[in-house]
């Protein structure tokens, strides 16, 4: 599996949440929210560190505003981990690695 | 274990100030810089979560805050300093060198300086938590875009309630200033911004008392703080301003602290502790701007400098 963060938009977003292999994360960001800034290294870390148990995938709810509202996303950043297509866990705002890790670990 | 010459726990503009001159005297500072969040409480600081700094010395036309403060962050490391991006969860300032733990790792230091800052106050209400996320916000910068052409309310009377008010008019249609007084204690450019502006209405002598909604946050409970008669507020979107607290935690029991919590400072940037430093809005509860937090950072570095060069 390919490690790094794709990235996926409104036309994109059910087909790769569909056919990924392992649980999906979706990071709900936007350019000028700081916060979101700040997790993305830590996304990417996670992202070649768990390549195998986890993909990670990227949205700008600017330019995609139809999947931030299927879901509701009223705060950036949001994290949604999908499994089998469904939203297993929510979890908002900027957080550390390992924080953020010893959430998901019992989803994946 | 070999001492750090200086270890600065906090990295808004106060400890991001101190660490470039620290290290501009070679003294090779290691910055505890706090642990990603999205409140107030966090790398870069109160800074992170604002949009247009505009009284910033040196910047003609604004700068924005998150830039300011990685500019900062780049300046100090530049010089040699080096960062740990956590949070320090005890200290023991009785032993010299002094002890900095984050969990289970330990840091010595001789000299430490302390810029831990001040975060945001909630409101303290129980469905505020639930609701975080869902309508109620601390990132006024973050979430603003989401609540385009809705009703939402800031709470909150000074230069940071305003602000945000201000700000939040780019997308809602109208923002509401809930204030429990009949007067902001706003600097007066932003009072005049805020009542200029046709989308900012005032709610005076209001305090919320209750959060309405399930899923996503539906409304507010305002109580008046005169009669005491309770009205709803039909919002979709809630942002708190209404004041900080000192990051002083960790030092309870081992810094003298003000009844407010602040660690008292003086002469310079010396706390009751020899050897332990104070700057930026930990041990400052009256002026709280990014330049006086600068300047005290620096004060601290040098008040730093000299103490170490009279005792080691």
């Amino acid at each position: 599996m390919a490690a790094g963060i794709l990235t996926v938009t409104d036309s994109t977003f059910d087909e790769s949440i569909g056919s990924a292999a392992t649980p999906v994360l979706v990071d709900f960001w936007a350019e000028w929210c700081g916060p979101c800034k700040m997790i993305a290294p830590v996304l990417e870390e996670i992202a070649k560190d768990q390549a195998d148990r986890v993909t990670i995938v990227k949205l700008n709810v600017d330019e995609n505003p139809d999947i931030a509202r299927r879901f509701d996303v009223m705060s950036i950043p949001t994290l949604l981990l999908f499994k089998d297509g469904e939203v297993v866990h929510r979890t908002v705002g900027a957080k550390g690695k390992n924080q953020l890790l010893a959430e998901l670990d019992a989803y994946l | 274990m070999t001492p750090h010459d200086v270890l600065i726990i906090g990295s808004g503009p106060a400890g991001l100030t101190a660490a470039i001159y620290a290290a501009r005297a070679n003294l090779n500072p290691l910055v505890i810089e706090g642990e990603i969040s999205s409140t107030s409480d966090q790398p870069g600081g109160q800074l992170m979560l604002t949009t247009e700094v505009e009284n910033f010395p040196g910047f003609e036309h604004g700068v924005q805050g998150p830039e300011l403060m990685t500019t900062m962050r780049a300046q100090a490391a530049r010089f040699g300093a080096e960062f740990v991006t956590a949070k320090a969860t005890r200290v023991d300032l009785s032993d010299r060198p002094f002890g900095v733990w984050i969990e289970n790792d330990e840091y010595r230091a001789k000299g430490l300086i302390v810029s831990t800052g001040a975060r945001s106050l909630m409101l303290g209400l129980e469905e505020e938590r639930r609701l975080i996320g869902h309508g109620v916000s601390t990132c006024a910068t973050c979430d603003g875009f989401f609540f385009r052409g809705q009703e939402i309310a800031v709470v909150g009377g000074g230069d940071s309630a305003l602000e945000e008010a201000t700000f939040l008019t780019k997308f809602a249609s109208k923002v509401t200033l809930v204030h429990r007084r009949d007067q902001l204690r706003a600097s007066k450019i932003m009072q005049d911004r805020a009542r200029a502006n046709p989308k900012i209405e005032f709610a005076w002598n209001k305090r919320v008392v209750n959060l309405n909604g399930t899923d996503n946050l539906q409304g507010a409970v305002l109580e008046d703080t005169i009669t005491g008669e309770q009205s709803d507020l039909d919002v979709t979107g809630l942002f708190v301003a209404i004041g900080h607290v000192p990051n002083t935690d960790l030092f309870k029991g081992q810094l003298a602290l003000d009844d407010q919590g602040y660690i008292v400072t003086g002469p310079g940037t010396r706390t009751d502790v020899d050897g332990v430093f104070a700057c930026g809005d930990v041990q400052d509860h009256t002026y709280r701007q990014a330049i006086t937090a600068a300047g005290s950072g620096c004060m601290a570095a040098i008040d730093v400098e000299r103490w170490l060069e009279a005792h080691h």
